[in-house]
């Protein structure tokens, strides 16, 4: 068993059913036209965002990616901080001013990520010599996936946590594709894992729709970086059961190959298991999804209700107190 | 009191931060035991320790990415570029990271990355290159270069107390060559502040960084031929002093644009663009720009002296808009 008493237990299910409810009313908003920009699934890898973020107590800082919405509602951001990000509303916790999961406050444990991948494991790296240099006992998490380890960014930013032994854990998800490039085509190894032995990185590996699992050895590397033990690269397995995008229709993929993954569902998966520990009945988990649907739709509902940002507002933020100039004034000297 | 240099006021700023906040600490390549590729770091391991003064490894991402995550936890990295054309190695997370952050997320972050600029030593193509204008271009960064002693260490200074993040070129060929006294105590020089070096009413010459001593080497030529010549040290690159520069050339109604960097979309190209927009009546003459060919650093001696603007060429090219 993980440690884990009941109540955290029912709390991981009602994490990984909270993440895929948000992401089901994102993909009607983003049908009816609504959602600004693209919309980005984690369908099928919610236990392992879910399962590692779970693993980090207050003080500590995640590096969210994309599809790592499961982590980001895990440390405390709210459906309401989703859907305004989705939607442009000035209310976002960007303003307005980046989309979908690209928001974070570094005093409420998030950074946010920037789309070059790789680019979060050196910041994270940084957050957790930040975290040394300030005597804190905080721990750094951030993920990367099968093709985001292709960056050299990622190589520097590991190798330099490694180097100086730092907090950090990352979690190596590999969901089998990035956009439409299948692993093989990423990395001459299967294993994205045994890469962690060259920078001299503890390594360990877990089935990623295993919500248990994913948190057991999310535990181990989080104490591991707590205790001083430096990084550990964290293998995830897991499946992208939609498309790049949702525009992506993933044609490129084997159709056997997601009828095997289907099966392998984190959520139906993990209400096995509580059935068969004995930790819910069809009862209990039916409550915990309409508390789910609740607050997804409350959410919502004052996300659509919430302002569009004024236009100026764009000129504002980029340095300290400061406003942009931009329009053109023609200036004549005086006769 | 002693003259001090500008390598050593570069050091003292350093010195003087990190004495002053305890969250102010330096990484980079080579900068801890040995000191510094150019010893501007010098002594500061065993004054402050290996958790102040981070050994790197030959990571310029891994250095500008290491400062941004420790800057969002409200430290104060300075990270040291071995040469100034290894900002381009971290492209990504000066534009992109640092620069975008508190835009995004409002979060600051207070991070300084400096390095040394320039040519002059026969350096070859890379380790010799001006590169602030490929990051001139984007918003939320801010890019100094002091040309004095005492504006290596105000800017220095300025730029760790900064809320965003600063790109500091400090130009090598001045390390040693430059030196003057140091006012006493907390020497702060503001940034967004052009320094008008020398007063004239003739023509304003526009420059920044080595290139500042070259002006002021051209205008006493110039003043013995009766050209009366302002020199303007732009000294912050991003964002310009827009008031200074268009109130020298309001006075003058001659500009010459002097900078050692390439030619094209340089920082001159800017400067001639503000001065286009808020002072063309003000012109009695068509700008000109006086910079390197817009070619690599070349390596050999005659080759560089050819690339390398100098007073000769100032000169030249002010008399021109003189005589206009």
């Amino acid at each position: 068993m993980t440690g884990l008493d009941l109540g955290e237990r029912l709390e991981l299910y009602r994490l990984m059913r909270l993440n895929r409810t948000v992401e089901e009313r994102l993909v009607r908003l983003y049908r009816h036209g609504k959602v600004v920009g693209g919309l980005y699934r984690s369908l099928g890898q919610e236990a392992t965002s879910v399962g590692t973020a779970f693993a980090l107590e207050k003080g500590d800082v995640i590096g969210p990616l994309i599809r790592n919405l499961g982590a980001v509602l895990a440390v405390g951001f709210s459906p309401r901080d989703v859907f305004t990000q989705h939607l442009g509303r000035a209310s976002a916790p960007s303003g307005g001013k980046d989309g979908n999961l690209h928001f974070g406050d570094p005093t409420k444990g998030m950074v946010a990520p920037i789309s070059m991948l790789g680019a979060l494991v050196a910041v994270m790296a940084g957050v957790a010599l930040g975290a040394r240099i300030k005597r804190s006992r905080a721990v750094a998490m951030t993920w990367i996936g099968d093709g985001g380890m292709s960056t050299g960014a990622f190589h520097e930013g590991f190798n330099f946590a490694c180097v100086r032994r730092l907090p950090l854990v990352v979690v190596a998800e590999n969901n089998g594709w990035a956009y439409s490039t299948p692993l093989d085509k990423q990395a001459a190894l299967r294993s994205l894992a045994e890469r962690a032995a060259g920078y001299g990185a503890a390594i360990d590996r877990v089935d990623g729709n295993d919500v248990l699992a994913v948190h057991e050895a999310a535990v181990r590397a989080v104490a591991r970086a707590r205790e001083g033990g430096g990084p550990t690269l964290l293998e995830a397995v897991t499946y992208r059961m939609k498309g790049h995008a949702e525009h992506d229709p993933q044609l490129y993929v084997p159709r056997e190959e997601l009828a095997e993954w289907a099966l392998r569902d984190p959520i139906a998966l993990y209400t096995r298991r509580l059935f068969a520990q004995g930790d819910a009945t069809a009862g209990t988990l039916e409550a915990i999804d309409r508390a789910v649907l609740d607050l997804v739709e409350a959410d919502l509902a004052a996300a659509e209700a919430a302002p569009m940002p004024a236009p100026r507002d764009a000129l504002t933020g980029v340095y300290a107190g400061e406003t942009a100039e931009f329009e053109p004034v023609l200036v004549r000297r005086p006769r | 009191m002693t003259a001090t240099t500008y390598v050593e006021a570069i050091r003292q700023a350093l010195i003087e931060e990190m004495d002053r906040d305890e969250r102010v600490f330096l990484l980079g390549e080579d900068i801890g035991v040995y000191g510094g590729a150019f010893k501007v770091t010098e002594g500061l391991l065993d004054r402050f320790g290996e958790e102040r003064v981070l050994d790197t490894p030959i990571s310029e991402t891994a250095i500008v990415g290491a400062a941004v995550g420790a800057a969002l936890m409200g430290l104060r990295p300075v990270a040291e570029m071995q040469f100034a054309d290894f900002f381009s190695c971290a492209f990504d997370m000066i534009t992109n990271f640092a620069a975008k952050t508190r835009y995004r997320t409002g979060a600051s972050v207070p991070l300084v990355v400096r390095g040394p600029a320039g040519g002059g030593v026969h350096g070859g193509p890379f380790h010799s290159q001006n590169p602030e204008a490929s990051f001139a271009n984007t918003p939320g960064l801010k890019i100094v270069q002091p040309s004095t002693a005492r504006d290596a260490k105000g800017l220095l200074k300025a730029a760790i107390r900064d809320e965003d993040p600063v790109l500091y070129f400090e130009h090598k060929f001045l390390y040693r060559r430059v030196k003057e006294e140091l006012p006493e105590g907390d020497w702060i020089v503001p940034i967004g502040k052009a320094a008008i070096r020398r007063t004239g009413r003739d023509l304003s010459i526009l420059t920044y960084g080595a290139m500042v001593w070259t002006a002021l080497d051209a205008a006493a030529t110039l003043e013995s031929e009766g050209i009366d010549t302002e020199v303007v040290d732009l000294r912050t690159l991003l964002p310009l002093d827009q008031e200074t520069i268009c109130s020298s050339v309001a006075k003058t109604n001659r500009a010459l644009v002097l900078h050692e960097a390439t030619r094209t979309g340089g920082i001159g190209a800017e400067v001639a663009a503000v001065l286009a927009e808020r002072c063309f009546e003000y012109l009695d003459a068509p700008l000109l720009r006086v910079t390197a060919p817009d070619t690599p650093v070349p390596f050999s001696p005659s080759m560089e002296e050819l690339f390398l603007p100098n007073a000769e060429k100032v000169c030249r090219a002010a008399r021109a808009l003189a005589g206009y």
